[in-house]
């Protein structure tokens, strides 16, 4: 008796595994940025139930991990594409490069919004970009007018703007891994931080030094640029609530005062609870966002790995389908789960590019 | 001077009695403190849980007459399967809904109107025909899914209509939503769908059986190797390792890895098993392995104490007859020790279950549409199920997260229950 169970569990075992066709896979395996999973899931969907292909399998990895698995070679155990928040960096290329993945399809989709809201039990706050990096640069430039920076005295909004309300600066967003993050911190902090003179002059010098060919004075004034515009202060006024944008909604409901940084689709999902703060005059609505008024957005990409096209089946069919007209079109069915489309124009050179798979040139 | 010294130390007792009886009630009280505070956290969690999640086992519906009408559907030969399977379904509820509401006429009112109606109504409405060609060209009465946002709508609003969620409804939309429950064509039933689909982005589709199904895989491999490597492992150590340094440091090692973080084991498997051996991403298999090398310091800890708990007068008696060492172990040592070796391979496994942190690592946290059908196919977990809807911007993924922990809940309470029944069958009393 006990034998037989044994002999059961080993058939039943080696069954199992023998069943594994390790050389081949018939679905594509997608990875990459947590922004455009909820897209680029829908597109999935959508094409495995239109078309005869296993619905693609879709990995929530963030752009810079999606990215690292991508570029990790070619081969079925490794992913067809890469969705990400934010452009492939040369580095990211070169990694690619130097495991035989040389030949990339890049695909920019759409673009997603990055909204600094509160409770709608509150007044809405109308901010310019120098104010959030005013409230939330670690160190600001100082008041008494000369070129340096000193550590950020501001407790209250008012503080930063008279004309702003005498609340205190609180504002939950995500953690450093986050694109959302990179994002907010390059198109907020940075687009306010240009705003001030001498700051904006050492970008300037930078690429003027590049361009004389003083890479070394170019890369110290870069990096003193970035210092100052893309670091957050850390003095407990910025709040990291992790990755999960849902409970940065719920803590703004619980607390009136506080401002949150999240994407654009959990504002449309909760407009009962919370309201966009106005950037530079502007509320972040769908409009807004598409025509590029609104300032405080990042576009949506999607890198595919060439030499998989024709080995893993239907990835020409899976971007015909994410570039139709049906799906990322200003009607279709990703702009009602909230991703901005792109410009007709700009949609109709994405389709043709990826019809040819037209390869990337940075 | 002998009466006095009693007389005192009686007295010493008697004084000190009560301040003992009060230390004896306050150490009690500090107890049932400590027991309130766990179970109000408890019920604080449930009442949370349920009071989010109770409303997804229920899913609206609406009540259309659907026209089947073969120009529509373009099918002209009903006979091939070809044709009914990619026929134009959402398109003739969409006639159907214009028919009802002839007053949205302007492009965006239609448009309006569509989304009322759940884009997967089109599927039940191809089960339909498939099942019976001859509904071809007749007109069938259906209920069909609404769309999340009219469900939750219909879910929010209190008998009178009053006071409804809507969230991203307009005026119109919440008027045709009216007409339809004035006419009663708008009912809640049983989310069956719940417990029969894999995941979706459209929540009112979206299923817990395509997670089930990636847990149920995961933890079949984690059992058939956990199991007997582990209970094979402890019969060593304990019958038959010499005692020595070597030994001594595997012992220790055991007891060490019982307590990594499970998201190294997670780290290894993508290493090794991904890495190094080429497997596949995101597949119960690896996600196995991975949590066997997790489980079976448990294992082996346990069975170890199980067999250990075997009195050596059994054995004794076993060697006293003439039985082997073999025999003795596998007649007499492991049938005593094994409902101890079952109850510690079920929480083991009930600790599997719950994992999510290592399946992160090898790819499982992935959104995955098709229910899989082998330890090789794509899948997902239980617990990042529930990760992955929390995350979901869609206010009707927020019940059914919930829903799902119930669904997770009521799995691992079955499991422990088996744990003890499995105890108290096999235990056996000396």
């Amino acid at each position: 008796m006990k034998k037989s169970i044994v002999m059961t569990a080993l058939t039943l075992m080696s069954g199992l595994i023998s069943s594994e066709a390790m050389a081949s896979r018939d679905y594509i395996n997608i990875v990459g940025s947590s922004t455009v999973y909820p897209f680029s899931t829908v597109v999935a969907e959508r094409y495995g139930r239109s078309t005869q292909f296993k619905t693609p399998k879709v990995e929530s990895t963030g752009s810079g991990g999606g990215l690292k698995l991508f570029c990790q070679g070619v081969g079925v155990q490794f992913p067809d594409i890469a969705n990400a928040s934010r452009r492939i960096k040369q580095s990211e290329v070169d990694l690619c490069a130097s495991n035989g993945v040389d030949e990339i399809v890049e695909v920019l989709v759409g673009y997603d919004g990055i909204v600094i809201g509160n409770s709608v039990k509150a007044a809405p706050m109308k901010l310019t970009r120098k104010d959030i990096f005013l409230a939330l640069a670690k160190d600001v430039p100082n008041p008494d007018g000369s070129k340096t920076t000193i550590e950020n005295p501001y407790t209250t909004w008012k503080d930063v703007n008279p004309a702003l309300p005498a609340l205190k600066i609180e504002v939950l967003g995500p953690p450093p891994t986050s694109g959302t993050r990179d994002a907010f911190a390059e198109l907020g902090l940075e687009g306010g931080c240009k705003k001030i003179d001498w700051i904006a002059d050492l970008n300037n010098q930078s690429k003027a030094a590049a361009k004389a060919g003083d890479t070394a004075k170019s890369k110290s004034l870069k990096d003193q640029y970035k210092a100052i515009c893309h670091t957050v202060r850390e003095d407990g006024a910025y709040i990291e609530t992790g990755e999960n944008d849902n409970l940065i909604v719920q803590k703004l409901n619980a607390n009136p005062d506080a401002l949150g940084i999240f994407g654009f689709s959990f504002l449309d999902q909760n407009i009962d609870v919370i309201q966009g703060s106005l950037i530079d005059g502007y509320e972040p609505t769908f409009e807004s966002i598409a025509d590029g008024s609104y300032p405080v957005s990042r576009p949506l990409y999607f890198y595919v790995k060439k030499a998989h096209v024709g080995v893993v089946p239907g990835i020409p069919e899976y971007l015909s389908e994410f570039t139709s007209e049906r799906a990322f079109g200003e009607e279709g069915y990703l702009a009602e789960k909230g991703m901005i489309p792109l410009d007709a124009g700009s949609r109709r050179q994405t389709a043709a590019d990826v019809g040819n798979l037209k390869l990337l040139q940075l | 001077m002998k009466q006095s010294s009693n007389n005192s130390t009686l007295d010493k007792v008697n004084q000190s009695l009560a301040r003992r009886y009060r230390a004896e009630k306050r150490f009690k009280a500090y107890g049932i403190a400590a027991i309130l505070f766990g179970i109000t956290c408890l019920i604080v969690l449930f009442t949370d849980i349920i009071g989010k999640g109770h409303s997804a086992f229920f899913q609206t519906y609406v009540y259309l007459e659907v026209t089947m009408d073969s120009e529509q559907l373009y099918i002209n030969d009903p006979s091939d399967p070809q044709q009914i399977a990619a026929a134009d379904y959402q398109g003739v509820i969409k006639a159907a809904l214009r028919e009802r509401f002839p007053e949205a006429s302007s492009r965006r009112d239609r448009r309006a109107l569509y989304a009322l109606v759940s884009n997967g109504a089109g599927f039940k409405l191809r089960g339909q025909l498939e099942a019976d060609p001859t509904l071809l060209n007749q007109t069938i009465g259906l209920w069909m899914l609404v769309d999340d946002d009219v469900d939750t709508y219909y879910k929010s609003r209190g008998e009178d209509g009053e006071s409804g969620f809507d969230g991203r409804l307009n005026e119109k939309q919440i008027g045709w939503v009216e007409s339809f429950i004035a006419d009663g064509y708008m009912e809640s039933r049983f989310n069956t769908t719940f417990f029969t689909s894999g995941d979706s982005r459209e929540p009112e589709q979206a299923g817990i059986l395509g997670a089930m199904a990636g847990s149920l895989f995961t933890l079949l491999v984690t059992i058939l190797l956990s199991f007997p490597i582990g209970v094979a492992a402890a019969v060593y150590l304990e019958e038959y390792a010499p005692r020595n340094r070597f030994t001594e440091f595997i012992e220790i090692n055991i007891n060490n890895l019982a307590a990594v973080p499970s998201i190294i084991f997670g780290l290894l498997g993508l290493s090794i098993f991904i890495g190094f051996f080429e497997m596949h991403r995101s597949i119960p298999l690896v996600g196995g392995l991975v949590l066997t090398l997790m489980t079976l310091p448990t294992i082996i800890i346990s069975s170890r104490a199980a067999m250990k708990a075997v009195p050596p007068s059994i054995r004794d008696a076993a060697y006293g007859l003439g039985a082997s060492k073999m025999q003795v172990v596998i007649h007499h040592v492991i049938p005593l020790a094994m409902p101890g070796m079952l109850t510690g391979a079920i929480i083991g496994i009930a600790q599997a279950l719950g994992e999510t942190a290592p399946l992160l690592m090898i790819g499982m946290v992935a959104f995955v549409v098709d229910i899989p059908g082998g330890v090789t196919d794509p899948a997902t977990a239980l617990p990042v199920q529930i990760f992955l809807w929390s995350d979901s911007p869609e206010r009707a993924f927020v019940e059914r997260t919930s829903a799902a922990i119930m669904v997770l809940l009521a799995v691992l309470i079955s499991m422990n229950t088996l744990a003890v029944w499995l105890r108290k069958r096999l235990e056996r009393r000396w």
